[in-house]
């Protein structure tokens, strides 16, 4: 049983000990990254480490079940889904560092720090010394199921907590789950407020304004370039700016790369015969 | 070593989606302090579910786990068609109720 062996591996009070004193610091780390990065995606990144690191945790803390649990959905799904979003949104939206209410970050760290006061305090008055462990609880063989795989262990203690005490709040779930999932379809459907326009109608659109009703030429393929960003040549041996779409041009300028009709203009002719022969070979 | 610690760390993780939602002002960054502060209060229910010997805060934790992933699922279908008619992913931008 692989979960038995993770938690047990870890539960022994040395090992937790040094995986705590690691990983705790780098989950506040993180956390802190993801508030004040600027980045969206960087702090959706480090978001996903926290969860990672509580996974460990649940793993240390006898809750086997939670752990894979929680990367399956958390940093599986949820996460994902989080990215999806943000690349939908775009992510070149960063916030602006202008305070629209005066002093709000201030105030919004004293407020913070009052309140981590605050929970300190309560959980030093709540005055916990040890634990009883799980250990007890997750391998209790009350009545084991014979011959069933995993009998016994924290999956099957939950399962049968959440089958027979719970039953009622996980049927409840699923309700919430399909509400979830229709809201979800309800809030993004787009309503269409012009017909939807046939593909003849399209057509005659492209001829009535269109400048150039072919479609666009794809970009150059030579024996030495073959890239998006590499114009094609017209039969006169001059790059055309069409076949390059205007939004890799904007990102090779921005990243330095000027696009190279005039490069391309000069070594073409040492460039077409060599491509002309590499394609018949 | 004391579970304590345990509850520590969930209370910083907390305070610090609390801050995150206090300063930020992009929605999706918003969004996943909270997520943040869901995951801190599981660290907790899993940590209390130890200390008392009994599996039930691990099942607790298991529902707000199932109930963070409808809240994603509808937040981000909110944050989506608000940026549709917006353009924008700013908390602030959306104040039509405001006034």
């Amino acid at each position: 049983m692989p979960t038995a062996i993770l938690a047990s591996g870890l539960n022994a009070s040395g090992p937790e000990t040094a995986v705590f004193w690691i990983l705790a610091p780098i989950a506040v780390i993180f956390a802190l990254g993801m508030v004040f990065s600027r980045h969206t995606v960087h702090a959706a990144l480090m978001l996903g480490g926290v969860m990672l690191i509580l996974a460990v945790f649940y793993a240390a803390q006898d809750a086997p079940f939670l752990a894979f649990v929680q990367v399956i959905v958390y940093t599986g799904a949820v996460m994902m889904l989080f990215l999806f979003v943000l690349m939908l949104v775009g992510v070149d939206t960063k916030d602006s560092l202008v305070e629209t209410l005066r002093g709000q970050r201030f105030a919004g760290v004293v407020a913070a720090i009052g309140f981590l006061l605050l929970l300190f305090t309560g959980i030093v008055n709540a005055g916990i010394h040890g634990s009883k462990g799980l250990h007890a609880v997750n391998f209790a063989d009350d009545q084991p199921a014979r011959g069933v795989e995993n009998a016994g262990g924290n999956v099957y203690q939950i399962a049968k907590l959440l089958f027979d005490r719970y039953v009622f709040a996980f049927e409840a779930t699923s309700a919430l789950l399909i509400t979830a999932a229709l809201g979800a379809m309800v809030l993004a459907h787009r309503q269409r407020h012009t017909p939807k326009l046939t593909q003849r109608e399209l057509m005659q659109q492209r001829f009535k304004f269109g400048t150039h009703p072919a479609p666009l030429p794809g970009p150059g393929v030579y024996a030495r370039h073959n890239a998006v960003d590499t114009p094609a040549l017209l039969p006169d041996g001059s790059p055309s700016p069409l076949s390059v779409s205007l939004s890799v041009e904007l990102v090779s300028q921005k990243h330095g790369r000027a696009p190279r009709p005039a490069e391309l203009g000069s070594s073409a002719a040492a460039h077409h015969p060599a491509s002309g022969k590499g394609q018949s070979e | 070593m004391s579970p304590t610690f345990y509850l520590y760390l969930s209370a910083i993780l907390f305070t610090i989606g609390t801050l995150g939602v206090l300063l930020r002002r992009n929605a999706i960054v918003v969004f996943m302090c909270i997520e943040l502060m869901l995951n801190a209060t599981n660290l907790a229910l899993v940590t209390f579910s130890r200390i008392n010997g009994t599996l039930d805060g691990q099942v607790m934790a298991f529902f707000v786990m199932v109930v963070a992933a409808a809240e994603v699922v509808v937040g981000l279908a909110i944050i989506v068609s608000v940026f549709r008619t917006r353009r924008s992913a700013s908390v602030d931008d959306a104040n039509l109720l405001k006034y």
